[in-house]
């Protein structure tokens, strides 16, 4: 897929040309607990722009770790360090001195494993990011709102109760909601941390739907246990195994034809 | 013995759930029957208390004719009670100010073996009053500088020694008898000369810094607070800190970390996220908290004993109050006021039991449980209103 294809906010960051991936991730070492420990080691890995990428391993393999690092949501934790290696972003590495993770998440956002909305009205609940960018034209709002739901393939669910509390929305919608919250800051990456475990089928695969609408103006990262939703909706896989990246490829590639041992035993389920 | 039969005939039968032995079933009834006592002890001392209280003190506060109400109770302050007979032999029992009305009124009435009873007339206004003042105050300086601490200690600092010797040093704090609280607060608020006035006349001994503040021909003077309800209400409020901050950091904690990563990860800055996405949904729990809190404030007697309170007054701190604008404020704040606690201590605890003081006393306690009781009933109802509301 092209540059042409991703549509949001392009004057706000650099251009990436069609060849070149937008994360970079080099050699990347990062511990918990300022380096006494490595929880990944000597990670490589390229993520191409516009498609959707899937990280696949058992539970503590370190692959939530990796998705966090990359909008650097691992500041919250003290100890947490990345020991070598680095990340690029759009060709900048994030963990400069000089970047501010607020500005790197308005870029990269991230959607998580338990539909988190808060305990305000619907409308609130999408129109939080730009609130807090000191957005408060209620027509740009209402605008954002509105575009943001219809991505998420919300829209037509919620339109009438814009105004009653998003707890309210059964937990599919609810994750939903948290989708159109992520997009409606335009970011140029969605990062989703296991987004369906806590749903029940229906309600996954409306997600899974969702997110391959949702490939054509973001690029996708996604963290999930289930390798069948691997399957169904990524481009690439990466699967990693103790703090390792064991194999990186094509999709089909990996659950077809995979070329280690260790993750043919994976994808076939004969351990994990 | 029914259960020995039964349980021979369970043992004939090889019943494998016959029932115990009557010994272990004895010392079961034991245990259980001595648990049970002390929790029952506890509800009968509730009940005493509040009974004893209750009975002596209900009928001083209300009366069987319209208002229901003793409004001279709640509209009077202390002051001494007059005792005589008039020419008909009546015992008449009347306040300083009905007593001098009286005798303007009739001043050829007959006055025969009059006593006067300190502090035993008119009514608990001023306490009440002072009590208001120190509380409102005291919580308003708590909060402020508590829920900065809890927000600090919670959502800024990093984990670690430091934080966990914070901790320690303030859950010390919470252990330190009130008393001890009242004389730390006499030695700092009252006399270190780092607290200021404004003042027409400051003391010029005390005082470590002088300004004055042209045009108007008063001064700023650093020469501490002095006995007063400012330095009282401090005292209470360094009392109250411990309280206000474990309150404060439970109710951070209570809020699930799912909002505040969801809104970093928006691109909120961190203070973005504890003001919009944390503290909303904490300000229920630090709101019940410090109601509790303000209950507590209300009755210490100690720390205002030496640092705020005054046992007869004669007027409300407004009253009679020299100055104005901010001179005016600052000589309200620098009075020494009547306070409900220290009104019960010194009708209760420093004058002569007497009969006539008894109903002062009760109602004085009355009221007193009546709004402790208040407070928590309000702190205990917006709990369970605000747990209903704010569900995740």
């Amino acid at each position: 897929m092209t540059e042409t294809s991703v549509t949001t906010d392009p004057a706000a960051a650099p251009s990436v040309a069609s060849n070149e991936p937008i994360i970079a991730i080099d050699d990347l070492s990062f511990s918990y607990d300022l380096g006494k420990t490595n929880t990944l080691r000597n990670i490589s890995l390229e993520i191409p722009a516009g498609k959707v990428t899937a990280f696949i391993g058992p539970s503590g393999c370190g692959k939530s770790t990796l998705l966090r690092c990359l909008n650097r949501m691992n500041d919250l934790v003290d100890t947490a360090k990345v020991t070598t290696g680095r990340i690029s972003i759009l060709g900048q590495d994030i963990n400069a001195p000089d970047v501010e993770a607020i500005e790197l998440r308005k870029h990269v956002g991230m959607v998580f494993q338990k539909y988190n909305p808060f305990p305000k009205s619907i409308y609130e609940n999408v129109a939080y990011g730009l609130r807090v960018q000191g957005i408060k034209n209620k027509g740009i709002l209402d605008q954002a709102v509105e575009e943001s739901l219809q991505k998420a393939a919300l829209w037509g669910e919620v339109k009438d109760r814009l105004d009653s509390s998003a707890l309210g929305l059964s937990g599919g919608q609810q994750q939903r909601l948290c989708i159109a919250r992520t997009i409606a800051v335009k970011p140029r990456i969605v990062l989703m941390d296991e987004p369906c475990s806590a749903l029940d089928p229906i309600a996954t695969a409306r997600i899974e739907e969702l997110i391959a609408e949702l490939q054509e103006d973001f690029t996708i990262v996604i963290v999930t246990h289930n390798m069948q939703q691997a399957t169904r909706v990524s481009d690439r896989t990466a699967f990693f195994y103790l703090g390792e990246l064991i194999e990186y490829d094509e999709t089909q590639i990996i659950f077809g034809n995979p070329s280690i041992k260790q993750t043919e035993d994976y994808v076939s389920g004969r351990f994990g | 013995m029914p259960e020995k039969s039964s349980a021979t005939d369970a043992r004939s039968v090889q019943n494998p759930f016959r029932s115990l032995s009557s010994k272990q079933k004895v010392r079961d009834g034991i245990a259980t029957g001595v648990f049970a006592f002390f929790t029952y002890f506890i509800l009968a001392c509730v009940v005493l208390i509040l009974g004893k209280i209750t009975y002596d003190g209900a009928p001083v506060i209300f009366q069987s004719e319209a208002p229901f109400v003793n409004t001279d109770f709640f509209s009077k302050s202390p002051m001494t009670l007059h005792e005589f007979y008039n020419e008909d032999g009546e015992m008449i029992r009347l306040d300083k100010d009905d007593f001098d009305a009286y005798k303007k009124a009739n001043p050829d009435a007959v006055i025969r073996d009059e006593h006067t009873f300190s502090y035993a007339g008119g009514g608990i206004l001023g306490p009440l009053v002072g009590t208001a003042m120190l509380v409102l105050f005291c919580m308003v300086a708590a909060l402020f500088i508590g829920i900065s601490a809890a927000i600090y200690l919670n959502e800024y600092a990093k984990k670690g020694r430091v934080v966990n010797a914070i901790r320690l040093a303030i859950m010390n704090l919470a252990g330190v008898p009130s008393i001890v609280f009242g004389l730390f607060g006499f030695a700092f608020f009252c006399f270190s000369p780092i607290f200021p006035v404004f003042t027409g006349n400051p003391d010029w001994e005390k005082s470590l810094l002088t300004i004055p503040l042209w045009p108007s021909d008063g001064y700023l003077s650093f020469q501490g607070w002095g006995n007063s309800v400012i330095a009282g209400a401090a005292t209470l409020a360094v009392m109250v800190l411990p309280v206000i901050i474990a309150a404060c950091e439970e109710s951070l904690k209570a809020v699930p970390k799912g909002f505040r990563e969801a809104s970093l990860a928006l691109g909120a800055t961190k203070w973005q996220c504890i003001r919009t996405a944390v503290l909303p949904y904490a300000t229920p729990g630090i709101l019940t908290a410090s109601i509790l809190g303000i209950t507590r404030v209300a009755g210490e007697t100690a720390p205002i004993m030496f640092t705020a309170a005054v046992a007869s007054k004669g007027k409300l701190p407004w009253q009679d109050t020299e100055g104005s604008g901010l001179y005016w404020v600052s000589n309200v704040l620098t009075q020494k006021v009547e306070a409900l606690p220290y009104h019960i201590y010194t009708v209760s605890g420093k004058l002569p039991a007497n009969e006539a003081l008894d109903d002062m006393r009760y109602g004085s306690v009355f009221v007193f449980l009546l709004l402790v009781i208040g407070f928590a009933m309000i702190s205990v109802v917006l709990r369970s209103r605000f747990r209903k509301k704010l569900k995740w």
